[in-house]
């Protein structure tokens, strides 16, 4: 996404990485094909969507839940498994 | 003065790995090279190195092991052959790829099927691509000395890349000779322990083979090729250094009556000894015939073969190995690609396939093919474009 990617001479040989946690900072957001809109207004708050997502990736806010688009990576599980259907998937236009 | 002792190639490896104060020893035996193994084992039993012997179950664990404490620090060894080098395929590729300076000593020989224990190219060749320096010895006396340099060269923190020593099976394995072996001290003064830069310690942690999408993958493989070239001054530099101290002089290649040579031989490995002898006598008759011997066959050195090549008209390229399906064999494929590059494409060229399964290539046949090359260089005609010798049609 937003972060700079060095290129091989600065890279650490190998691909070690020096730190740890590193894997919190790899956004995997841009894999994304198709992105998931939900319609706030209709949603009941039954969490079943962040029970099914597979990454992790749906907010719990106090009487809906919202979407972390940094590492949604656009299944679809959500939208499928809604029992209101307030998710729309549209696709990502880059 | 020097100590002379009679070893076979395997007996040669073992001795000068004993000598460079390895660490780990992870290694599957597996004919020709078992004696190798036995010997290493051995020493380690007898307290002779304070090394970490780990029997492993396939050459798959051996060298993933040897990945594993290559990765802590330490100096590491293994040995192989034909289906045990196939079998660690992916391990090779990963052992270069985490940047891992192993030394492996590899007792060539034919792959399966139909199955045959002698020796021919096919293992390394096999394994051609995977990153790896290749060190082709001609005789057991070249054995023992690459493998000392390896060790130096594989942990330049220029190149930190894994190194393997190749011998012809049972015709440098098994075959006992006059090797000059170096003192202890010695061989510890040429090669100090191993620095390593980076290493896993539970004190400061740090991921290594972690997944590498498309987004750093390809900058990894850009760092490997990088590291390949720069080990070719690398190598050149320890080879000066080795001649110092020992007075045996080694580079990129040897060549043997090339400045007058209007056709000449390329080979890896103990034919090149046979096609110098063989050049020898033909020198005697009058006929202007050299020897071109690669001893490094990854990095290639093309500059080093172009400079070597001169004014020599036709280059018989002799291969021990088979690329089904290619136009030429992998050491000529390389040979016609660097006369290429340097606008030298009016070499005539032909690649002798030999050897396989351990067929022994004679003096005879090596006499038919200088024959042939200096035909080619008179008349300006290569016959055949790709022969394989001795073989019944």
């Amino acid at each position: 996404m937003s972060e700079i990617k060095l290129g091989w001479k600065s890279l650490p040989i190998g691909g070690v990485l020096l730190e740890p946690g590193s894997a919190m900072r790899y956004k995997t957001g841009d894999w994304r094909a198709f992105k998931p809109i939900i319609d706030q207004k209709r949603c009941i708050n039954c969490l079943l969507c962040w029970i099914y997502c597979p990454d992790s990736a749906i907010i719990r806010l106090e009487k809906f839940v919202d979407v972390n688009y940094e590492y949604c990576k656009g299944c679809g599980v959500c939208a499928n498994e809604c029992p209101v259907k307030c998710i729309t998937m549209v696709e990502e236009k880059r | 003065m020097a100590k002379v002792i009679g070893l076979t190639g395997n007996e040669a490896i073992a001795y000068a790995v004993k000598q460079c104060d390895v660490d780990v020893i992870a290694a599957y035996p597996i004919t020709p090279q078992t004696i190798m193994v036995e010997l290493l084992s051995e020493y380690v039993y007898n307290g002779e190195i304070n090394a970490e012997f780990i029997c492993v179950e396939s050459e798959h664990s051996a060298m993933s092991a040897c990945v594993g404490a290559s990765l802590t620090g330490a100096r590491v060894f293994t040995a192989t052959a034909s289906q045990g080098l196939a079998l660690m395929h992916e391990m090779l590729y990963i052992a270069s790829g985490l940047r891992c300076p192993i030394v492996m000593g590899v007792a060539n020989r034919a792959l399966s099927a139909p199955l045959n224990i002698h020796g021919d190219h096919s293992d390394m060749m096999g394994s051609r691509d995977c990153g790896w320096m290749q060190v082709y010895a001609e005789n057991a006396q070249e054995a023992y000395d690459w493998i000392i340099q390896s060790f130096k060269i594989a942990e330049d923190l220029r190149v930190l890349l894994p190194i393997s020593v190749n011998i012809d099976g049972f015709i440098l394995s098994h075959s006992m000779e006059r090797v000059e072996v170096l003192e202890d001290e010695d061989v510890s003064r040429f090669l100090p322990p191993r620095k390593p830069v980076i290493t896993i310690d539970p004190a400061k942690p740090i991921t290594v083979g972690a997944l590498c999408l498309p987004d750093y993958y390809f900058e990894m493989k850009r760092q490997q090729v990088h590291a390949l070239n720069e080990s070719y001054n690398v190598i050149r530099e320890v080879n000066k250094d080795f001649e110092s101290f020992t007075g045996r002089r080694y580079d990129l290649l040897e060549t043997y009556g090339m400045s007058d040579a209007e056709a000449a031989i390329i080979s890896l490995g103990s034919t090149a000894g046979t096609a110098k002898a063989v050049a020898r006598d033909l020198r005697s008759e009058g006929k202007k015939v050299g020897v071109i011997k690669p001893w490094v066959y990854r990095p290639f050195p093309e500059e080093d073969l172009i400079k070597a090549v001169g004014d020599a008209e036709t280059l018989a390229v002799l291969d021990r190995a088979c690329s089904f399906g290619a136009p030429f064999n992998a050491l000529c494929s390389d040979v016609v690609a660097a006369l290429y590059r340097y606008g030298k494409s009016s070499v005539k060229v032909f690649n002798c396939v030999y050897g396989l399964g351990g067929r022994d290539i004679t003096p005879t046949d090596i006499r038919a093919i200088f024959n042939e090359a200096l035909e080619a260089a008179k008349t300006g005609i290569v016959k055949e474009q790709l022969k394989f010798i001795g073989v019944r049609e």
